[in-house]
């Protein structure tokens, strides 16, 4: 297992960026996910990294050697297809085997140790089966084996739960973390869908139009999203944003949003006069009539244990997570109350988190730790 | 009537199918008399073989084969009665009708010079082939559509046009009546078959294939071998079966460059109609057993055959 260090790595398809000057380092071990919409060039930089595409610019360090320009199979790494490229000609075992037969390994050794993979993974009953005849989990386990019984320096996964039913993907996303617990593989793994990110990362990489907007542990990236592309991508409902304008001085404790004062973590930074937002998550919202913040309800989505209140105020609708209980009817007036200590500002020009409290606590629970 | 949405296909009614089913019996049978005419004739004697009315019932005779086999000669029958008894059935008929069998005729040797030519250059048209059409399946090849319409138009002459030039250039480079020149011909005409068909059928395998035995370990070329290659193998028998059949079955240029050890049984068969006054039984026992090779060879590959009309459009 080894580090994987990316520096500077750039990609231009002619006139089209796909991948922007990313910088990340994975640590050995870590489970890393690359999330973002479709396109947002997540899947070339896991291409570049295994060596399917080659980098128009930057580096790229595996275990401290640069692999940028070096060809996939002297890479040392496996990687998991989105279909996951099962050899329909070959049967289960010949599947698995098929990347130590590569190796010129002995046959009786390759016989050992695809049976040790196959038990690890569940699938020893499954061996001499024909791969078009699998369920979808199956393939997926098949397609982990193939890439595991080679004990790689590190694993590449493309959307390997995309093709996968709710049912087998909510399965295979803890089954997976499992498997990373159990052999601490260095891993990539390329998602759209938050919940996988989440649930499975040790630390996330947000990406938009080729840029990582955010690279940092799923709660830093859900408490304290560094721009409002991160804050409006994960959660789901997404963060609500609220306008307000003028400047912010350092240590300002407090805002104006349509008319309303509000309090908010301090300030850490001058920012000049302009357009702002104020992020707020749908759970850090309360009903209070004592609110000047005010809005009349649009509609309600009952989830059982919480429900989503769309309340519609003077800048759009805004979403609320509530407790189930609470009775409300369609056009009824209420005050919304925010949870000061968990709100987030941006700039809306760029986009970028405005530094506030928030953001120490950060650091000194980074210093804590360290 | 049924109720039919966007995406159902209307179930045949009893009528359509018999009717559809009428028009094929029909078609079936006028691609087929003429067949069955030839198969007859070629166990017909030479004179009910030109009898009028035709006969549809006859005694079937072996005499048309015995002729396509040998070469005979005319001779008085004092002397063929001072021979000694008849050695085979061959023989014999053959003295009924006053000659002797003078030796073997040359259907044989031409029959394998087609078996060498057509199934030698079906092999190159289809691995020189494979490999293009998966090198414009796979890299970014400058001008590849152009290349790809290059390749195709120069399927789009008719042979008799290049003949006379072709002819010229064999005869410099001693090509000429040679098997290895008929190979070549015969690859060059029909890679641009085998290139485009091959790479519709290499475009549907996924690329994932290839890259997952490339990080694996494996070569490019490993990687294809292992991989693309048997999965292209349906494409692969479809190509082959249509370039055999050109193969086998082209005369133009076989008749022009070919006139003695290379030659071919297509351009071989019709001389067969010269010796001996018109022996129609003979030529028509030459077709049908020209006809066999490529009657198996299609039957055994026909589900293959069917996909490849498809072009590579559905896959398994």
């Amino acid at each position: 297992m080894a580090e994987i260090r990316v520096q500077h790595l750039r990609k231009a398809f002619g006139d089209f960026v796909a991948v922007q000057d990313s910088n990340f380092v994975v640590e050995d071990g870590e489970f890393f996910v690359m999330l973002g919409p479709s396109g947002c060039g997540k899947t070339t930089t896991l291409r570049m990294i295994a060596g399917l595409e080659l980098p128009t610019g930057g580096e790229i360090l595996l275990g401290g050697e640069d692999v940028t320009m070096r060809r996939a199979r002297e890479r040392d790494i496996a990687f998991v297809f989105q279909l996951f490229a099962l050899y329909p000609h070959m049967n289960v075992r010949k599947n698995i085997g098929f990347p130590l037969l590569a190796q010129g390994m002995p046959s009786a050794e390759i016989r050992t140790r695809v049976e040790e993979t196959a038990k690890l993974l569940r699938i020893d009953h499954l061996l001499n089966k024909s791969v078009s005849g699998l369920a979808g989990g199956d393939r997926q386990r098949v397609a982990l084996g193939r890439a595991i019984v080679r004990r790689p320096k590190c694993f590449l996964m493309d959307e390997p739960l995309g093709t996968l039913d709710t049912e087998f993907r909510d399965l295979m996303v803890h089954e997976l973390r499992e498997l990373h617990n159990r052999i601490h593989a260095t891993t990539v793994y390329v998602t759209h869908d938050q919940m996988e990110a989440m649930s499975m990362a040790d630390k996330i990489a947000v990406m938009n139009h080729g840029v990582i907007e955010q690279f940092g542990t799923p709660r830093e990236i859900y408490d304290r999203p560094a721009t409002m592309f991160v804050a409006d991508f994960i959660g789901s409902p997404p963060m609500n944003f609220l306008r307000f304008g003028g400047g912010l001085a350092k240590g300002a404790r407090e805002i104006v949003v349509q008319g309303a004062k509000v309090a908010v973590p301090e300030v850490r930074e001058d920012i000049a006069p302009g357009d702002m937002a104020l992020g707020i998550r749908p759970e850090h919202i309360r009903f209070d009539d004592a609110s000047k913040l005010r809005g009349a309800i649009y509609g309600t989505e009952y989830l059982g244990t919480t429900q989503i209140v769309a309340v519609e105020t003077a800048d759009g609708i805004i979403k609320a997570r509530v407790p189930a209980e609470i009775r409300l009817a369609t056009g009824d007036h209420v005050g919304l109350a925010l949870s000061s200590a968990r709100l987030s500002l941006f700039e809306k020009g760029s986009g970028r988190a405005v530094r506030t409290a928030i953001h120490d606590v950060a650091s000194e629970r980074r210093a804590q730790h360290g | 009537m049924s109720l039919t949405t966007a995406h159902s296909v209307v179930a045949p009614s009893g009528a359509s199918k018999r009717i559809a089913g009428a028009i094929i019996i029909a078609y079936a049978l006028i691609s087929i008399v003429p067949l069955l005419w030839i198969f007859a004739t070629s166990f017909k004697t030479p004179p009910d073989s030109i009898a009028y009315p035709p006969k549809i019932l006859f005694q079937p005779s072996l005499e048309g084969y015995c002729n396509l086999f040998t070469t005979r000669t005319r001779q008085t029958p004092e002397y063929i009665n001072s021979l000694g008894p008849a050695t085979s059935f061959c023989d014999e008929t053959t003295r009924k009708r006053n000659m002797v069998i003078a030796g073997p005729s040359n259907f044989v040797p031409r029959f394998v010079n087609s078996l060498i030519i057509a199934f030698g250059s079906t092999f190159c048209a289809v691995f020189l082939g494979t490999l293009s059409a998966y090198g414009f399946s796979r890299f970014k090849v400058p001008l590849a559509d152009d290349l790809l319409f290059f390749i195709l138009s120069t399927r789009m002459m008719p042979p008799i046009a290049v003949a006379i030039p072709i002819y010229l250039m064999y005869r410099e480079l001693g090509l000429s009546d040679t098997a290895l020149g008929m190979i070549l011909l015969y690859t060059a005409v029909n890679v641009s078959l085998a290139v485009w068909l091959l790479k519709g059928f290499i475009d549907e395998i996924p690329r994932e294939y290839e890259e997952a035995a490339m990080i694996d370990g494996y070569t490019r070329l490993q990687a294809f071998w292992r991989t693309v290659l048997p999965q292209a193998t349906t494409g692969i028998a479809a190509t082959a079966i249509f370039c055999l059949i050109f193969a086998w079955n082209e005369y133009a240029f076989a008749a022009l460059l070919t006139s003695g050890t290379a030659q071919t049984a297509p351009p071989f068969i019709p001389t067969i109609i010269g010796e001996g006054g018109q022996d129609w039984p003979a030529v028509a026992a030459g077709t049908t057993i020209f006809l066999v090779p490529i009657l198996v060879f299609t039957i055994l590959l026909r589900k293959q055959l069917l996909r490849g009309i498809t072009f590579g459009a559905v896959r398994k």
